[in-house]
């Protein structure tokens, strides 16, 4: 006999108004932890993807920066062309470590998505496209085998979505062309997944665009020379130059406006949770008066009051955080498939990262919460006269 | 005098309501030695809850003195009251007022544990048999008759062994023959352990069975 299980049982006499109550508990805390998740995985994933693209400068041609970032993290940018004479030119630069240029297309298939149709993304590279990504390697097959051959490297997802193997055909609908699979990247994590690669030079007469580029990745001998370097070259006309810093700092800024408007729903929820908190402990402790007044007139003194009081709200927000949290984990695939259609650019990898650590913090919440909201009710309860509490109920 | 467990002098207890003033309670003096069996009584709204409630260190006091277990309590503060009242003194009501989702035995550890006793569940248990209760412990409150569930206040008010046991009209709710035993254990209580009891009730047959009767009558004692 505690007065853990005195408050216990109390709540269980109840039981749909506690559960309804645990339940809107649960519903804030699975949306808090949901969006302190999201932020963390979302920057999490969007980083490694930056990362993982080996350069840290883009020379696109001049166009929107926005567009542009979304677009070269998407694989494409590849709605505007520059001449290829740029590459030649920036390639001499001292400066530049490694240098890799791309072209990029997508393709129109009706055949995709089980005849529902879809784009097919190809991307134009030379071998230098390897430097730049060591950690690349090849599940079967090998590289090309002339900088101009008809053969196309698959990443991982594409080989799998077109279900090819090496040495198996690859048709281009538009362009009426039929390639060779030489080879099939291992999976990276990365947009490259979902990529056919083929070389340079193909790619440039297949898609009728002679010495024309999508973008140019650059890896610089020394990172502190990035202002002076980007500088330099605004001079080049019809170019525009984005350092992936740039990019991840532009997208996440694309995301934080919706992430405020996230917050606020959350705020909303947690006060709403805690109204209700309140509303059911105070109802009940009214109901109860003349039970109190009984307590107090058998010696119950009012910290002892206010303590059964106190814990029964601590009860229903523990409850409510556990809950909170298992909702959180068991949604996370739903709420990611919701984020993934609402966000402009969203990375590969885990959007929500729940952790146990975030777990522990959010149930820690829950009963802080509960440890505000039962205040007021418990000095009701606890400032009763027990002689008006008997008799105001006969 | 040592021996007086309550011993009042012009006690009295106003009501304002508006300009009126009830006079519940009007200038009562009265003496309570330890070992006593007093039946308080008179007719619906004479002032007994009134009385019982300072004699039981529930309320306050508005005029007189009043002394309780040789603490002088006239016009104390309700956590004074709370202090004096708690373990000391046994509270059983007219409506049993159990608390619904407790065991009659949980019931009475409660009341220890109130009290700021070491919770006994071997004291309960034989307090609850002695109340012959013994077969119900586990029983919650809508389980229970009437008269059983005022056995179980009564358990309640004795497990922190007070030296007074205060009861308004105990057996109020209850039939004839419930209400015969209930008075019956209080005599017994009285008798075996000197347990000094003090009720209200309006049932002059059962009152007449006390040793002592109190006549009451707009809040003043008649003889
Ligand atoms: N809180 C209160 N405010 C105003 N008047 C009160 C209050 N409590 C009691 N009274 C009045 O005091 C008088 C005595 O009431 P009390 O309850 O003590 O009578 P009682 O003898 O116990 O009656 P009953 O046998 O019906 O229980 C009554 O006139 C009642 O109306
Ligand atoms: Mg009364």
């Amino acid at each position: 006999m505690t007065a853990f299980s005195v408050a216990y049982k109390n709540l269980k006499r109840k039981p749909i108004r506690s559960l309804l109550t645990i339940f809107g508990v649960a519903v804030a805390v699975a949306v808090l932890i949901s969006l302190i998740g999201f932020d963390r995985g979302y920057q999490k994933s969007l980083t490694a993807d930056i990362d993982k693209m080996g350069y840290q400068l883009l020379v696109t041609a001049k166009g929107c920066p926005y567009e542009a970032a979304t677009m070269m993290l998407k694989g494409g940018g590849g709605l505007r062309y520059m001449e290829q004479k740029v590459y030649d030119q920036i390639r001499t630069d001292e400066r530049v470590d490694m240098i890799t240029p791309q072209l990029v297309s997508t393709v129109y298939d009706p055949d995709r998505q089980d005849g529902a149709g879809g784009f097919a993304l190809f991307m134009g590279i030379e071998d230098s496209y390897l430097k730049l990504k060591p950690w690349s390697t090849l599940k079967a097959g090998s590289w090309f085998s002339t900088p101009d051959a008809n053969e196309v490297i698959m990443g991982y997802e594409a080989a799998e979505v077109e279900q090819r193997l090496v040495g198996d055909e690859i048709y281009i609908p538009r362009y009426d062309k039929i390639l060779k699979v030489v080879g099939i990247f291992e999976r990276s994590g990365t947009q490259d997944d979902g990529i056919i690669f083929l070389p340079l030079k193909t790619a440039q007469q297949i898609f009728e665009l002679p010495n024309k580029l999508t973008g140019i990745g650059i890896k610089l001998k020394d990172i502190r020379q990035m202002g002076t370097f980007q500088e330099d070259l605004y001079d080049v006309p019809s170019i525009q130059i984005i350092s992936l810093a740039q990019v991840r700092g532009t997208i996440l800024n694309l995301v934080s406006s919706a992430k405020l408007m996230a917050n606020s729903i959350a705020v909303i929820a947690v006060f709403i949770a805690v109204i209700g908190v309140v509303n059911t402990i105070l109802m009940s402790v009214f109901e109860r008066t003349q039970e109190i007044g009984i307590m107090k007139a058998i010696g119950a003194s009012k910290l002892k009051v206010f303590k059964l009081i106190w814990i029964e709200t601590m009860l229903l927000c523990t409850f409510g955080g556990i809950f909170g949290g298992i909702l959180a984990v068991l949604a996370s695939r739903l709420v990611e498939a919701i984020l993934k259609s609402l966000l402009p650019y969203t990375p590969d990898g885990r959007l929500v990262l729940i952790n146990i650590q975030l777990l522990i913090a959010a149930l820690i919440g829950a009963v802080v919460l509960g440890i505000i909201s039962g205040v007021y009710p418990a000095w009701r309860a606890s400032s009763m006269r027990p002689v008006e509490a008997i008799r105001r109920s006969e | 005098m040592n021996d007086f467990v309550i011993k009042t002098n012009k006690l009295s207890k106003t009501y304002k309501l508006c300009a009126e003033e009830i006079h519940a309670v009007n200038e009562v003096d009265l003496d309570i030695s330890a070992g006593d069996f007093v039946a308080i009584m008179g007719p619906s709204g004479s002032g007994k809850t009134t009385l019982l409630d300072m004699l039981g260190c529930l309320d306050r006091t508005s005029n007189g003195s009043l002394e309780v277990l040789g603490n002088d309590i006239s016009k104390a503060s309700e956590n004074k009251l709370a202090d004096i009242r708690r373990g000391k003194i046994g509270l059983v009501f007219q409506d049993f007022s159990l608390i619904p989702s407790l065991t009659a035995l949980e019931n009475v550890e409660l009341a220890q544990y109130f009290a700021g006793q070491k919770r006994d569940r071997k004291k309960a248990h034989d307090i609850l048999d002695a109340v012959s209760l013994g077969k119900r412990i586990n029983h919650l409150p809508k389980q229970l008759s009437g008269g059983e569930k005022q056995r179980v206040a009564i358990a309640r008010a004795l497990i922190t062994q007070p030296q007074i046991l205060i009861a308004d009209e105990p057996t109020g709710h209850l039939d004839t023959v419930n209400a015969k035993e209930i008075f019956d254990l209080f005599s017994e209580l009285n008798e075996k352990s000197g347990l000094t009891i003090i009720l209200a009730t309006h049932n002059q047959k059962l009152g007449s069975l006390a040793k002592r009767q109190i006549f009451i009558q707009d809040g003043k004692l008649v003889n």
